[in-house]
């Protein structure tokens, strides 16, 4: 810090005197900046150094102790072991599945909830109930109720003549039952965002397309939709960045099987670190950083400039 | 038209309530009646009610369960739940109120990383690396730390998007009546942070207590478990035993089950302020 003081010199010097202007005059700023500083020793320590570090470690042989510089070869394993580049394309379905529900059945049951319906308040509180349980115990629960041979959901598809797929024992279908399962417990959060984004709308919009006489349709189509993409916007940037780096369920529900089917970057990370790859591990973790960061850049500045133009 | 309007309030409303029964309820339906099962009968996973009714005998078993592992577990989560959500008030509070009060060089830097910290995911081993570096790996501190920095970007955002709200003419007036820095803030502006005070106590708390993963990764082995690796831990060591594992996870949803009763107002509240506006 005191060695960048030089070149700007002056600048330092005018805010000085200005400062002690202020002091002279019996008036120091109120707010001081030292506030940032215990957050930022926090942050630095357990999240910018690790960061920061994980570019290093990924690009060695590391087992804690000692570390062995192999330049690109975790990020060749990766992407060239078959089961570590499935867990990337998974990743995407995942994230892109589960935001893309979440948006669609949120903004449906934020409608519902907001229209004036018999048990309104006890519908709000059970559709929000599930995002304030324990993943995984969620994970687990569902794990019991879809069970193939003896679960309750395929007994009653089986008193109706209905196929009983093996919900999380079909590696076609486990990771999107999964996903399913993370719909549910997470579409109250996407409700109440999109809750809020309705109620704010101003009624007059309402009463003059009622007097103009437009159908529910089109009144959703011309004045809801237009007015809930700030709402919308925070609902895919949430579900998105939950989605991609989503672990605790797909854990508890299959640890990534049958196989390799329902593995994401996320699980992937866990099993290298439990196996004792360090560097593996920490590239999957770099590899998480690049997606994310490449889902989201593009989107959050997508959703911003929509904003701005309204 | 007054038909349609009856029709669609009623009939809907009905409709919904018979589909949130299926859909919400039945799922925790199931918890409570497999935890009051006799072992055999919740092995066979019917959605049936117990043939014979064992609710308290579970719950004490399930409390002894290796030398009262749950209860340790119980009170490793609350201490790490308390201390790490204490911490993010404050300094998240603190970061909150400079960035919308003060206009300096550093603020489109603090931004950039709050958005950072939002946005990308932690870096696990790397993060051990430096827990081991600093002796607090394995450690019930160690985990307060962590779950305080991973919580600390959510609460500025809430914070800040909420002191906009307070007038300045409060600032001015508390500074001509003498008031420091220190007492500005810690005894004229946290008070009146109270409304999302209690939001981010409410929502912070309930994810750390809820995390699986930070405990997975920085409290390994069952010397200090949490609440949630215990539930997996047990699932995976009894497998005979489900009335047992989901009286377990009937346990561990009665907290956060409490917090949402008496605050399910400032949730909603709180988080659409700092979701939708933030």
């Amino acid at each position: 810090m005191t060695t960048a003081v030089a070149p700007t010199g002056t600048v330092r010097g005018d805010k000085r005197a200005e400062r002690s202007a202020k002091k002279r005059k019996g008036i120091r700023s109120p707010y001081p900046t030292w506030f940032y500083i215990p957050a930022a020793v926090l942050f630095l320590v357990f999240f910018a150094v690790p960061t920061f570090a994980s570019f290093y470690f990924s690009l060695t042989r590391w087992t804690l102790f000692t570390t062995q510089f192999i330049g690109f070869d975790n990020f060749v394993q990766f992407f060239q072991d078959p089961a570590l580049s499935q867990a990337f394309v998974n990743t995407f379905i995942y994230g892109f599945v589960t935001s893309a529900a979440k948006v669609v059945l949120g903004l449906a049951l934020a409608l519902l909830l907001t229209s004036p319906i018999l048990g309104r308040g006890y519908l709000r509180a059970v559709v929000f109930f599930p995002v304030l349980v324990s993943t995984i115990g969620v994970g687990l629960t569902f794990k019991a109720l879809l069970d193939p041979f003896h679960g309750p959901v395929n007994a009653v598809l089986g008193f109706l003549h209905l196929p009983q797929p093996g919900w999380y024992t079909d590696p076609n279908l486990a990771l999107l039952t999964i996903a399913g399962v993370d719909i549910w417990k997470g579409v109250g959060i996407a409700t109440l965002i999109f809750m809020a984004g309705i109620v704010a709308i101003p009624s007059e919009y309402f009463e003059a397309a009622r007097v103009d006489g437009a159908h529910a349709w089109a009144v959703f189509r011309n004045i809801t939709l237009p007015l809930v993409r700030p709402a919308m916007g925070t609902v895919i940037i949430l579900s998105l960045i939950g989605g991609l780096r989503s672990f605790d369920l797909i854990w508890a529900m299959t640890n990534g099987g049958p196989g390799f089917s329902s593995d994401v970057i996320a699980s992937v990370i866990y099993k290298e670190y439990q196996a004792g790859f360090f560097g593996l591990s920490t590239a999957g973790n770099v590899i998480l950083f690049v997606v994310v960061t490449a889902v989201m850049w593009p989107v959050s500045w997508f959703l911003n400039r929509r904003e701005a133009e309204l | 038209m007054t038909a349609r309007r009856f029709a669609r309030k009623y009939l809907i409303g009905i409709i919904a309530i018979l589909v949130s029964f299926v859909v919400f309820l039945l799922p925790f339906a199931f918890i409570v009646l497999q935890a009051a099962k006799d072992p055999r009968e919740a092995g066979l996973m019917g959605f049936s009610f117990p043939t014979q009714w064992q609710f308290f005998q579970n719950l004490v078993d399930v409390l002894q369960t290796n030398d009262y592992q749950v209860v340790w577990a119980f009170i490793n989560t609350v201490v790490i739940t308390v201390f790490s959500v204490a911490i993010m008030v404050v300094l998240a509070a603190m970061v909150g109120y400079l960035l919308q009060r003060k206009k300096s060089r550093w603020n489109p830097v603090v931004n950039f990383f709050v958005l950072a910290a939002l946005i990308v995911p932690p870096a696990v081993v790397p993060t051990i690396w430096v827990l081991q570096g600093v002796g607090l790996f394995k450690t019930i501190p160690g985990m307060v730390l962590i779950e305080a920095t991973f919580g600390l970007a959510f609460a500025v955002l809430l914070f800040r998007a909420f002191v906009a709200t307070i007038p300045r003419e409060l600032d001015e007036a508390a500074i001509i009546d003498g008031a420091g820095s220190m007492r500005l803030f810690f005894q004229v502006i946290l008070p009146l942070l109270r409304p999302v005070v209690v939001t981010v106590i409410v929502v912070q708390s309930v994810f750390v207590f809820n995390d699986f993963q930070g405990p997975l990764y920085f409290l390994p082995g069952s010397d200090t478990p949490t609440l949630q690796l215990g539930l997996y831990n047990f699932q995976s060591q009894s497998v005979s035993q489900f009335n047992l594992l989901f009286m377990y996870m009937l346990l561990i949803t009665i907290p956060p089950l409490i917090m949402y009763i008496f605050f399910n107002r400032q949730i909603v509240a709180g988080m659409t302020s700092g979701a939708v506006k933030g």
